[in-house]
């Protein structure tokens, strides 16, 4: 009965009504799901980081500013219109408080403000976000009812 | 990227490096529970973290990690991960107290698991030190419960300028009857890693 594709890390699937797309245990990365509700086609995509100019650039689903557009361009290619697309996110946690030097614990942050502008230069709406804090999330999103269920540990389960 | 430039001698200095600390750690937690804790020799692997989070029971498997960032000569950090069984060992010999679960775990035990993972990672670091004879400092801990998958990508995320790749060093002992795993993720930045070979001798 379930139907459920699994997002790897850094990794992106795009879904068909009744199916579910899943990804587990989102830390500072982010999971962005977009819907085509008049098409009922959906994606999402699990990215580690803001942009690729600070990486190796092998593969575009680990940054925001590639992954997102690519998976957009997949959608289109499926017949979505872009007016069509909606995006709920969710992700970004800083896990660790660390007091030092250092830059750590700021990525989570980077990768949420990263994703928000790509999406802004697209011209897809953010109809919800579950974003930040200090916790995980696993995170389904329902490719029928554009539904994104977040759990997390201790926490109930919420639906935004 | 540059872990897949590391030869096997590259990755068999690293091992060593990796195993250099592990049995001080075990000397320390010994001293610090008061119990006779004996150990194998420690299994340093470089892991993609898909391999990482299945060695500490899948994405969603609740963990506590303890993060530990090191500075001076070289720098990166350090990130202590320890599963149900390890955790209540720590807590029973030092409190007396049982962990029935992570929900229902206080403060005072999370100072306690802090301080563990504090000290273990100190001698770690300390005796890479003096082996290389190089100055390296460490930041107090920080302290998390989570699912294993949230914190190593977090973890990663900070430090994937080096790779999608961790150096993941597994510690099986012998408590008693008990069997329990320590688990350490040492991840070096870029340059200190190119420091920490050029120390014994090699170029990459």
């Amino acid at each position: 009965m379930s139907d459920e594709l699994v997002v790897g890390i850094s990794d992106m699937k795009i879904a068909r009504a009744p199916q579910e797309l899943i990804s587990y245990a989102l830390g500072s990365c982010v999971g962005i799901c977009i819907i085509d509700k008049v098409k009922k086609v959906a994606g999402m995509v699990h990215v580690m980081l803001p942009s690729s100019s600070i990486g190796d650039n092998v593969n575009a689903f680990k940054y925001a500013d590639t992954g997102i557009p690519e998976m957009v361009k997949q959608m289109e290619a499926l017949g979505c219109l872009r007016a069509h697309m909606t995006a709920k996110i969710a992700g970004g946690a800083k896990m660790f408080e660390i007091k030092s030097t250092s830059t750590i614990g700021n990525i989570g942050e980077r990768n949420v403000l990263a994703t928000k502008e790509v999406l802004s230069k697209l011209n897809i709406k953010i109809t919800s976000q579950d974003v930040g804090a200090n916790y995980g999330r696993t995170i389904t999103f329902n490719s029928s009812s554009g539904d994104l269920k977040i759990k997390s540990f201790a926490k109930d389960v919420k639906i935004i | 990227m540059i872990y897949n430039e590391l030869n096997e001698t590259h990755i068999d200095v690293l091992k060593e490096i990796g195993n250099i600390g592990a049995g001080n750690a075990a000397t320390s937690l010994s001293q610090m529970l008061s119990k006779t804790i004996e150990m194998n020799v420690p299994e340093v692997d470089i892991l993609n973290l898909d391999d990482a989070i299945d060695t500490m029971g899948g994405h969603e498997n609740i963990v506590v990690g303890v993060l530990v960032s090191f500075y001076g000569d070289i720098d990166g950090v350090i990130l202590f991960l320890l599963k149900k069984e390890f955790v209540h060992l720590i807590l029973n010999s030092l409190m007396g107290t049982e962990l029935n679960s992570f929900e229902e775990i206080s403060e005072m035990e999370m100072s306690a698991l802090s301080e563990i993972g504090n000290i273990m990672v100190s001698s770690y670091v300390n005796s890479i030190a003096s082996l290389t004879e190089m100055a390296i400092d460490i930041t107090v801990p920080s302290v998390c419960i989570d699912m294993t998958g949230a914190i190593i990508d977090a973890v990663a995320s900070e430090f994937s300028e080096v790779s999608d790749k961790v150096m993941f060093i597994k510690e099986k002992y012998f408590c008693g009857e008990e069997t329990i795993y320590s688990n350490m993720l040492l991840l070096p930045s870029v340059t200190s890693l190119k420091i920490l070979l050029n120390k014994f001798g090699m170029e990459i």
